[in-house]
Formats: C-alpha cells, structure tokens, sequence
C-alpha cells in the first residue's frame, strides 16, 4: 500500500464544496489530488486553492454525468495521472421533487446523475484495476437513500440504489484490497442546499464532513454517517413500522 | 442561488433584518449577483459585526462566506491573495503552520476577511500594526457597472482609500491580497499587571510601547478613586515553543440566556472574581488562541445577553483629550450601573490606516458591552457618544445600533467622499440611517 502521504487521489465533482473541504485536507497532508468536473474554470480555482495551500493538484475538466465514453476516459486519466489510490465521488444533484414528479426530463436526470453515472464511472475505473493493489472508493451518497420518503424519494432511490451497488461491491470484494466506503452525510451547508432554510444542529458544515471522510478511509470502514447521530436517526427511521412512519410528513 | 426572506441576526442581536441572500460559490458569480440584483444589495461576511452594518432589511445581501478559497499564496515572504469570504480562523490554519501570523486579528477571528477589510479592524497590536488596512496591498473589486477594478495604494487610489473601512459600500470586494506577519512560534509571552486607576492606566500603557500587543480589561463598576481598576494585559510573540494549531470552540451557549442573568450584582461578582483570580498576575506563556480569542472558546456568547440583545458602545478620543474623556465615560457607565464583564481600554497608535472612513486615531478607545433594556441604555449611550464627540472622537460603526446621523458625521467628516464613491446599488441599513 502507498504511504499515506504519497496516495494519489482522484476526486469526481471536483467543484463540489464537500469534495474541496476534503481535498485541502488532503492536499495538505501531501497527497496528489486529480480534480474532474465539468467547469474548467472553477476547477482551476479550487486547484489554485490547493496549490497556495502547498498542495499538488491537476484538473481533468470533463461532464461527468454526460454522454462520454467512460472507459476511455479513464484510461486517458491512467496515463496522464496514474491509476489512484483512492477515489471520491463527490457529485450529484438534488433536483426539485415536485418538478421531477411531472417532469420527467428532471426526473432522469435526477437518476441518471446521482445512479447511472457514478455507477458507471465506478465499473469503468474498476475494470482498469490491478485486483493485487489497494484501492479505496469512498462515494457519498445520503441519509435520504436509507428509506423511501414522500417529500424525496426520487432522488433518495437514486441515492438507495448506489448504496445497494456499493454494498454489493464490497461484498463481492471482501477479503481483498479493495475498500468500499459508503458515505451518508445528513444535512449540509453547501450551495447544493442554498435554497432550504438552515441553522439548528442538524446542519453541518462541508469541513465537518470532510473530517469524518478522512478518518473513515483510514479505519476502512464500509460505512459512515456523518455528523455521527444520523446513523441513530436513520435507524429509528428504519424501524420505524409503517403505520406511525405513515403518518410523518418527512 | 437565491434564498428568499432570510432574516439575517447581527452578532448584538437588538437588530434582525429579512433580506433575499445570493450566495455565489465561485468569483465568477459575483458579478451576476450584484448587476442583476432587482433592489439595493450588500455583501455579507459572518454577521459579526454588531449592529447594522452588514443589513440590508427588505433588499438583497451577496453571501460571501462560499467564496473561501486561496488564489495565490507566497509563503516566502508571506504574502496572500485570498477570496473576501475565506474567514480569518481558515487563514490562520493555512498561515500558522508556514510560520505566518495575521498582521493585525480583531477579537475574533470568525469574521471573513472581506468584512475585517470593509471595517478596518484593528487589535490589540494597533500602536505598533495600525489597522489591518495598513498591511492590504491590493483588493479586487466588483462594482454593479459590471467592472472588476483592482485597487492598491497606487491603482484607483481614491477607491482603494473608501473601500477600507468603507463598511462595503464601494462594492463587492471579490479578494483581498495581505501581508503576513512572520511567527516562530504560536505562543505570545503575556504579562498581566493590576491596574489601581485610570492613571495608572495610562502610566502602564505608556511604559509599556516595546510591548507589541497591549490590552486592559476595566471594572466597569468602580467609582470613586478606584475608577478605572482592573488588569493591564501585554503581550509579544514568543520565539519558543512551535506551530500547534488552534482547535474549535469548547463550549457553546445553546440557548438564551434569561433576561435577569446579567444585572449589576452578577456582573459585580464576575468583576470581583475576575479581578481576583490569583493564577492571572506576572509572566507566562499562552497559546495565540486564549490571549487573541479569549472568547472564541464559547460559540454564541452573545446568547449571555438574552433575547433582547446587547449593544457595545466603542469609541475613539484623541490622546489630547483620552484620560478625561475615558475618565467620563466610565463614570457615566459606573452610575447607570449597566455595564457589563467586557469593558476594554487601549491605547491606539499614531499609525494612520490608508482607509477613508477608519475608525482608530491616535490616543485611546474603550469598548463596552451594555445589555439591551430598551429607552434606559438607549439614553446611556446617547449621553456617551456625547462625551465622545465633545472630546473630538468617534464611535465605531462596525459596534454601532444606536448612534444619529449627525453623531456619524460629526466623528467622519469624510463620508461625503464615500457616499460620491458608493456603488450605486450599494445600501446598507447603517447607511441609511446616518448618511441618507
């Protein structure tokens, strides 16, 4: 396994506030961090970011959730970057669920960015690799993917549906050096999330999360929650029998 | 992205302010923000200037705390350009490990670095730093025209002089590029000495010039010879000891406080423990974060005040005139037995900030926090600011809820020349209540 300072990092939605909190603290750790997004110029932003913070950093700008040829891609990413040690996946949508319910465009978008895509992205990459060599695929996903809700269930099916891709990754591969680290962050205070009214100790900040990524590579864990009470809300949530969960308007 | 109706809550919470908030995550987006604003708009920072300054009731506020990011960074000769919104607590965890120190930190450093410019802070080094104006070397600007100008002391000269401590009116400041200050270690050797009365104060402050930072804390509650007792606090960055980081806040006030919390009798016991604490007076050594911070250690103490809020009233007075303007401020204070813990004196230095509007000059200023009990503290600090004006100095706006237009512009004759380079679509609620 690469040293810990050494590891090659390679972040997918690299604009994403959470994907920036984790990459400054692994930039700063020595790291070397691939940034790929679709927006050229704010990915050279961010990478500026890191680079004034001591940081290495490259960019890859390319549309992440479009019609592009996956495998080819990645292998262009291999040759201009070195196959990673880890990777993040840090892009998604939440989308408008009561534009998706008649909008059906929005709809699949809403699927096809936050499953389709990174499902894809995830094969591509993992068809690349080298079985022998450790490789951490640590992807955020939600606490709304945990049980279907009125108010998102569109996008949390999304967000269910990778969580089932990765935890049938990770079986499949247990026993080997392949990490999968499922990430479920509860609510946070991005632009992703500018519209919402926030404030109040449920709400995080991306730094936060990004701290709680940090330590979940490093212990191997398959799955965290974060802040941490959201695994003892999602599990009451889950239990809770349908009757009373029924009759919340969450 | 636009969040309509969000009620933004200055830090002395006596005013709140419904606002539509735009917050760009990157620079480009700044400019949309402000041209395509419908009514008048103000960038915000953290909210934690006191009064009403950073609102905008009923129009539009550019938060800019999204925008954090470094641009370029010369860590040889500690030179930053960062984005406006980056905080000074993020600065310093990049800085302080690379051996460099803000050149000039307010009490907090939970404010961005675009607000600490737009308010000139200054600190308990300001004899010897002067304002953090003083070590701004260039600012990039978005103005509603649609421009980005950038400002240094020889580039648009006239804007770059309003824009510091120009309270944000000048536009959106979209970066700030700083000079650091260099640290070979992130402790400050403190003395604390006991303070008997204003001129000892005075005397203390004086002797104390190769001291670079300087503070003293005032029993607000004093009267009579012992009028201006309490403890003189001097500090220089030490050379021992490394670059350990500062960790968060330990503790945090969940909820407000209720309104019989802090009266004269609890504030004169914490006074008299204050004074007393046996483990304060002589020399040690002390992390950055207590002797610059103390209070960043509990989030939201402002919630101490209750729900109605605090005012702090901060003024500055010429050395001519400091020792008997401080001397009647105090007494004013001490007889509507309405101060509080955080009474602060220092002497401020005869280093001039480039900023228009800058709020230091030369000779001294206390700042005191006074409980919100409605008409009662209102006319306490009337007859302050008074005093002030009387002895030739001025009242600090990023403090401000309650000083009248002519008060303002009695203490800045220079606001003209600041409302002629105002951005158009620039307002502020402070604004509007002194200069309009």
């Amino acid at each position: 396994m690469t040293s810990d300072a050494a590891r090659n990092i390679w972040i997918l939605g690299g604009t994403s506030a959470i994907a920036q909190a984790y990459a400054r603290r692994k930039a700063v750790q020595g790291c070397k961090i691939l940034l790929i997004g679709h927006n050229e110029d704010h990915l050279k932003a961010n990478a500026a970011d890191l680079a004034a913070r001591g940081g290495t950093a490259a960019i890859e700008a390319l549309d992440l959730a479009g019609e592009v040829d996956r495998a080819a891609a990645v292998d262009k990413f291999i040759a201009q970057h070195g196959f990673p040690d880890e990777v993040l996946v840090a892009y998604g949508i939440l989308g408008d669920q009561q534009r998706a319910l008649t909008d059906l465009a929005h709809a699949a978008d809403i699927i096809d960015v936050n499953y389709t895509s990174v499902a894809l992205w995830l094969l591509a990459l993992l068809a690349r690799r080298d079985p022998a060599k450790a490789l951490t695929l640590a992807v955020i996903g939600s606490v709304a993917g945990d049980r279907g809700r009125g108010s998102n269930f569109i996008y949390g099916s999304a967000k269910g549906g990778l969580d089932r891709f990765l935890e049938g990754l990770a079986h499949a591969n247990a026993g080997t050096p392949l990490h999968v680290l499922r990430i479920k962050p509860g609510f946070v205070d991005t632009p992703m999330t500018a519209a919402m009214k926030k404030g109040g100790p449920l709400w995080a900040t991306p730094d936060r999360i990004a701290a709680d990524i940090d330590k979940a590579v490093a212990a191997r864990a398959a799955v965290v929650y974060t802040p941490w009470f959201w695994r003892w809300i999602m599990l009451v949530i889950r239990l809770l029998p349908r009757f009373l969960f029924n009759r919340l308007k969450i | 992205m636009t969040t309509p109706d969000s009620e933004i809550e200055p830090w002395g919470r006596v005013f709140k302010a419904p606002h539509t908030i735009t917050t760009p995550v990157f620079l480009s987006d700044v400019g949309a923000a402000l041209t395509g604003a419908r009514r008048t708009t103000l960038a915000l920072g953290c909210a934690r200037s006191y009064g009403d300054v950073c609102l905008n009731g009923g129009g539009e506020l550019v938060r800019m705390t999204a925008l954090d990011r470094l641009i370029a960074a010369d860590w040889d000769n500690g030179v930053v350009r960062a984005e406006a919104g980056l905080m000074l607590d993020a600065l310093l965890c990049v800085a302080v490990p690379k051996g460099w120190f803000l050149p000039v930190t307010p009490g907090t450093k939970f404010v961005t670095l675009g607000g600490a410019v737009a308010n000139d802070v200054h600190g308990k080094n300001h004899e010897h730093a002067g304002t953090i104006g003083c070590h701004v070397r260039r600012i990039g600007l978005a103005r509603s025209s649609g421009e980005v100008v950038e400002l240094s002391g020889n580039d648009n000269a006239e804007l770059f002089r309003a824009t510091i401590g120009g309270l944000g009116l000048t536009g959106v400041m979209l970066w700030v590029e700083l000079s650091l200050k260099k640290i070979t270690s992130v402790f400050v050797e403190v003395e604390t000495l006991a303070i008997s009365d204003l001129d000892h104060f005075f005397k203390l402050a004086e002797e104390s010039v190769d001291w670079e930072h300087s503070v003293a804390w005032v029993d607000c509650l004093a009267t009579g010879k012992g009028l201006g007792r309490g403890l003189f606090m001097r500090g220089r960055h030490s050379a021992r000891g490394g670059l350990r980081m500062h960790g968060n806040p330990r503790l945090a006030v969940p909820f407000d406080a209720p309104p019989w919390l802090l009266n004269s009798a609890t504030v004169s016991l914490f006074n008299l423990a204050y004074r007393h604490r046996p483990w304060t007076l002589g020399r040690r050594s002390v992390h950055y974060d207590p002797f610059f911070y103390p209070l960043d250690a509990v989030a939201g103490w402002n919630r101490l005040y209750g729900a109605r809020g605090f005012f702090q009233h901060q003024c500055a007075v010429p050395k001519a005139t400091a020792a008997g303007a401080v001397e009647r401020l105090l007494r004013l204070t001490a007889e509507h037995r309405q101060g509080s813990f955080l009474v602060v004196l220092k002497l401020f230095g005869a280093r001039k900030s480039p900023g228009l509007m800058s709020f230091p000059m030369e000779g001294a200023t206390l700042a005191l926090d006074l409980p919100n009990r409605g008409e009662r503290t209102r006319r306490l600090l009337q007859a302050m600011t008074a005093a002030v004006l009387e002895a030739g100095g001025r009242v600090y706006p990023a403090k401000d809820a309650a000083m009248s237009a002519d008060a303002f512009r009695a203490g800045y004759p220079d606001w003209k020349r600041l409302e002629a380079l105002r951005d158009p679509k620039i307002m502020s609620d402070f604004w509007r209540r002194v200069a309009q």
